[in-house]
């Protein structure tokens, strides 16, 4: 009995030895927790089909995923803005190319409950909303009394696209209700009459109204052309163009497998 | 053989001896951990305006890491839950120890302690689906999701605490206490009210004391039901956001090595100092409860 024990912790210590000699191809990533959830589900994905390759992907945010392709430190930086033109000078000083490679696009609807008779926002009212200037749906051109203010976390990618866009830097009112998911602001906006709130495009159901923002309606359409004021474009950076094992895993995000998986968790595919 | 006996208990000595320390190990840690990870914050602040500040606005530019609204909010719903979870579970505890018959005892207080059992995730799903419309038509609130919301769920999570500790005190009371009472002329009311309650007293507090620490420490329900609102709570109407709701929130997705980061931290150490405290009184208490029965 102890024999066949001790045989068989011989032996999985010998297949983990093995198995990690084997996995020969690494991959690593870091950077914008917005592009993280793509990221990771593709990778999961990629590394189903692809046995022997290894990819890790780590969070940290879009300056972080610049940043470490600056210093070399991983094979693809992950990045929710386009790279500054101060960081592609650095780049270049230390004599990498930076290759940005779009991968998804991001466009946040601003919510209501269906009772309000609101359908057109502007962007300067959505700020006065969120910041508190404006605390009542009749300022506002809608119905449903006092405003109930809904955002996400702040520390979340949504609310970095909202803050980008919408808030421009000023800070959310006090007692606005921080929810931590896109399904928590959908659930509270559609029970709650005054509610206002922001979801990813690939969240919206017919439980709430998206409201038209600047005269344009959030569609896929308008996100890719970035008609619509609320969103923008996700990267992959690389240093060059991208090559080997970064080249395939991109190719394999851009396909129509990786674009399925993009839309599967809440962005829009841009091909 | 007397001799391989001896070793073979004394292998076993120094086994179960490491399973002893290893949980007092990773306790040790997991505080160090805690205090490490914490410290660079207050290079860049003061604990005074790290405890004391009314702003929590972590990921602005700049930041604002201030946390009594987080600390206020968890004591604010734990209050609340303790509000809901004593007199219920004590009602149960009394009821169960003094009360019921036998055969219904042995299935109450298995039942009591099923309650513990449902994954918080369930309940505040619950709270979220059910509780939040209910108490939003009652008060004609503009939302559900608020303390009163969050301290409702935290006090059901608290009675099994409350409940099955309590009965334990109260059976554990001798009965000569109640026989004195009962041959002096007192009736079944008295005697529980008056005698065999406040000899059980102290045990009493001490399972209140736990069941403010499991509310205090919870963080899934109150996430999901309590609004998240960073504000100084001044009624059970509003939404709050709690340390552990905070922490859990905004950990995922903050970079490592950042102040947020460092600040998150800074959060778990209060939170634990408070339920280390928790504890400590519970088991004082519980001490002093075990000296007056012996």
């Amino acid at each position: 009995m102890k024999k066949v024990v001790k045989i068989i912790c011989l032996l999985s210590t010998l297949s983990l030895i093995a198995g990690n000699v084997l996995a020969g191809q690494k991959l690593t990533m870091s950077g914008s927790t917005t592009v993280l959830p793509i990221a990771q589900k593709a990778a999961e994905e990629f590394m189903n089909t692809n046995p022997d390759v290894d990819i890790s992907v780590r969070g940290g945010g879009s300056g972080v995923g610049v940043a470490a392709i600056i210093d070399g430190t991983v094979d693809i930086g992950n990045s929710s803005r386009a790279a500054k033109a101060k960081e592609i000078a650095t780049a270049r000083g230390k004599g990498v190319s930076m290759v940005g490679t779009v991968i998804a696009k991001d466009g946040i609807c601003i919510v209501v409950n269906k009772a309000n008779s609101i359908n057109n926002i502007s962007l300067e009212t959505a700020k006065k909303i969120y910041t508190g200037e404006i605390s009542k749906w009749s300022d506002a051109g809608g119905s449903g009394g006092t405003i109930v203010v809904i955002s996400r976390d702040t520390a979340s990618g949504t609310f970095e696209v909202f803050n980008e866009k919408v808030l421009k830097g000023s800070k959310v009112r006090e007692d606005a209700m921080m929810l931590a998911s896109n399904q928590a602001i959908l659930t509270s906006v559609s029970t709650t009459p005054g509610a206002v709130g922001y979801i990813g495009l690939g969240y919206v159901t017919n439980e709430v109204k998206s409201l038209v923002v600047n005269g344009v309606t959030a569609t896929k359409e308008t996100v890719i052309s970035g008609k619509y004021p609320i969103s923008r474009p996700l990267y992959m950076y690389t240093n060059d163009a991208p090559k080997g094992l970064a080249k395939q895993f991109l190719d394999y995000l851009l396909g129509p497998t990786g674009q399925k998986l993009v839309e599967e968790v809440g962005f829009i595919a841009v091909k | 053989m007397t001799s391989n006996k001896k070793t073979k208990e004394l292998m076993l000595e120094w086994l179960f001896l490491f399973f002893a320390f290893l949980s007092n190990i990773l306790l040790v840690g997991i505080i160090i951990i805690l205090f490490k990870e914490s410290l660079p914050l207050f290079k860049e602040i003061k604990v005074l305006d790290f405890l004391l500040g009314r702003h929590w606005y972590p990921t602005y530019d700049p930041p604002e890491f201030g946390i009594l609204p987080l600390i206020l909010g968890s004591l604010w719903v734990t209050i609340g839950s303790l509000l809901v979870a004593v007199p219920l579970g004590l009602g149960a505890a009394i009821y169960i120890s003094e009360i019921a018959s036998t055969n219904l005892k042995e299935i109450l207080k298995p039942a009591v302690e099923v309650l513990a059992g449902i994954p918080s995730v369930v309940l505040g799903f619950f709270g979220m689906v059910v509780i939040a419309p209910l108490l939003q038509n009652i008060f004609k609130l503009p939302t559900g999701l608020n303390a009163l919301n969050a301290s409702i769920l935290l006090g059901i999570m608290a009675i099994p605490t409350i409940t099955s500790i309590s009965e334990d005190c109260i059976s554990a009371v001798p009965r000569g206490f109640k026989e004195a009472s009962y041959a002096l002329g007192a009736n079944r009311w008295e005697t529980m009210i008056k005698v065999t309650v406040p000899a059980a007293f102290s045990g009493i507090s001490s399972a209140v004391i736990l069941g403010m620490g499991r509310a205090i420490g919870e963080t899934m329900t109150v996430l999901m039901v309590g609004g998240g609102a960073a504000v100084i709570p001044h009624s059970f109407l509003q939404p709050v956001r709690t340390m552990t709701a905070t922490i859990a929130a905004e950990m995922g997705e903050t970079a490592v090595g950042g102040e947020h980061y460092y600040a998150l931290f800074g959060i778990a150490v209060v939170l634990f100092i408070l339920t280390l405290i928790f504890n400590i009184i519970a088991d004082l208490v519980a001490q002093r409860f075990r000296k007056r029965i012996v």
